[in-house]
């Protein structure tokens, strides 16, 4: 284990930003976690902190010697400051819930393990005890699986989870007993928001047991065209079942995305060309960006690229603007706390700065 | 963003909903949202779970058998806390709830069977090394399946170790 320090770990959990993963154009990553808890604790809701403490510290004796995590860091999430837990929850490598609600104290002993190098980890303390955590670039469901599965048989032949022979691995919440396991992917819509099929799309997957949520997960809304799609039910299918299940319905998601998206640059070619251009313009020239504008702006972007309309930035560019622009990432590279305002203009600042490094041509 | 509901107060919760074929997000602040039954501080977390789950728990049990099961002898969780988190307080509340919980995960995941892994637990102290090997032995073929052949050799130079060591 080494000692965790943002600032000589700029990238630290952002390997996903690459775009190197399959369908990358559409999909801008994939997520599986699956929750475990151990026994002879009581859940995270009842534990007192010595149970916690107990839990991390049995935890950080497997981590000594984890194959999957031998380059891993464990970050005790009440020794960072507020800055430092917001810029991992702007990374989706925390929950709010492991962080404690703003303004409100973190629970002793909460701690994320995460790798600089391998898209692997875990939160301890959070909901459940355990839950372990992958993220990948693009449309990745199966070897994501795969890759929470190794980390799980290991720390599985070590700890003794709580395991019921009908109920399967128990939670603190229902809704995830059974397999623990959610793999959701992030897919960026916007062919489908623009022909109005969206709506369509979405109530369909919900009818085969899969789910939609917006960029920050439960209860946020959906911006930039970007939808979190997961398996709903984790109890009564197989963990390959519930993988292939997504694998399946995405992967027609996604051949709906680019259909509609054929169908707008036959029907509106000059239309469509306009806004990426438009989007693009803004994103370059704004003195102030909002988050949410932002947002909106790049989904422009991001179609215009995956449409060949410009040729430039990259994608990676983009995924990691879209981080980077978050607030707490702002204020860190601006070393200080911002107002709303100020926010908007560092923003504006940051995107013109990073756009420019990469600045297009014209596409065909 | 002000709230849709006051258009007053800088809106904070964001929940976005199919209605009528349309999706529709409404945004809200902390205490519209608390009006409307909506916990500001999860942001929506949980709500229409922990809604169901009450309902859940109303019609599952009878006043009757709400006094009969629980509370969990091990954390003490009563059925109310369960009806007003959605959450069980340790592994044994699902054996005291049991029955209850059947007809919950039911109606959730329209099931009651873990189809996934088996979970075989680590073994105590007592058989700790052939245990560890077993579950070596496990990894290792894990590992070979998934062609992971670089974990495999480590995993493989610990079992010859382990071997080596129970031999003696």
């Amino acid at each position: 284990m080494i000692p965790f320090d943002l600032t000589s770990m700029p990238d630290f959990g952002l390997g996903w930003l690459d775009a190197s993963g399959p369908y990358s154009d559409v999909v801008l990553s994939t997520r599986v976690r699956i929750a475990r808890n151990l026994q002879g604790y009581p859940f995270s809701v009842r534990a007192k902190p010595s149970d916690r403490a107990a839990i991390l510290a049995a935890v950080r004796e497997v981590l000594d010697h984890s194959i999957p995590l031998a380059d891993g860091v464990i970050v005790e999430i009440d020794r960072l400051g507020k800055r430092e837990q917001e810029i991992l929850l702007e990374r989706h490598l925390v929950s709010r819930e492991l962080t404690g609600k703003p303004g409100s104290a973190t629970h002793s002993s909460a701690a994320l393990v995460a790798s600089n190098h391998e898209p692997i980890g875990l939160m301890v303390n959070e909901e459940d005890h355990l839950r372990l955590q992958s993220l990948m670039s693009g449309f990745n469901p199966r070897e994501t699986w795969q890759t929470v599965d190794a980390l799980d048989e290991e720390l599985g032949s070590e700890l003794p989870y709580a395991f019921h022979h009908e109920f399967g691995h128990l939670t603190s919440c229902p809704t995830n007993c059974g397999t623990g396991l959610r793999a959701s992917v992030l897919i960026h819509l916007p062919g489908l928001v623009l022909t109005k099929e969206i709506n369509k799309v979405l109530q369909g997957i919900s009818q085969v047991g899969l789910t939609f949520r917006g960029l920050y997960g439960e209860g946020s809304e959906v911006i930039g065209n970007l939808f979190q799609v997961s398996n709903q039910t984790t109890l009564g299918k197989s963990e390959e079942d519930l993988i292939d299940h997504l694998q399946k319905i995405v992967a027609q998601v996604v051949d709906y995305e680019q259909q509609a998206r054929s169908v707008l640059l036959r029907d509106a070619p000059n239309v469509i060309e306009d806004k990426v251009w438009r989007a693009y313009g803004l994103l370059r020239h704004a003195r102030a960006l909002a988050f949410d504008e932002m947002m909106n702006l790049l989904s422009g972007v991001r179609l215009g690229l995956s449409l060949k309309l410009l040729l430039g930035p990259s994608v990676y560019v983009l995924n990691r603007t879209m981080v980077f622009g978050q607030n707490a990432h702002l204020e860190e590279s601006s070393d200080g706390a911002l107002s709303a305002s100020e926010l908007d203009i560092q923003r504006a600042n940051y995107v013109r700065m990073a756009l420019a490094e990469a600045e297009p041509s014209a596409g065909a | 963003m002000l709230c849709d509901n006051c258009g007053k107060n800088e809106a904070e919760v964001h929940l976005t909903h199919i209605e009528d074929n349309e999706m529709k997000t409404v945004h809200l602040c902390p205490s519209c949202a608390a009006e409307k039954g909506l916990d500001a501080g999860s942001a929506g977390k949980n709500l229409p779970l922990t809604d169901f789950l009450a309902q859940m728990g109303q019609a599952a049990l009878s006043d009757e058998e709400a006094t009969i099961a629980g509370p969990c002898s091990y954390c003490h969780t009563t059925v109310d806390d369960f009806r007003r988190s959605g959450r069980l307080g340790c592994p044994h509340c699902y054996s005291i709830y049991e029955t209850q919980l059947r007809a919950i995960l039911r109606r959730i995941h329209g099931s009651t069977h873990h189809l996934g892994k088996v979970y075989v637990p680590p073994a105590s102290a007592a058989a700790d090394q052939s245990a560890r090997l077993v579950g070596l032995r496990r990894k290792l073929q894990r590992a070979v399946e998934a062609e992971d052949f670089e974990r495999a050799a480590v995993i493989r130079d610990q079992i010859r170790e382990l071997e080596a060591a129970i031999d003696v």
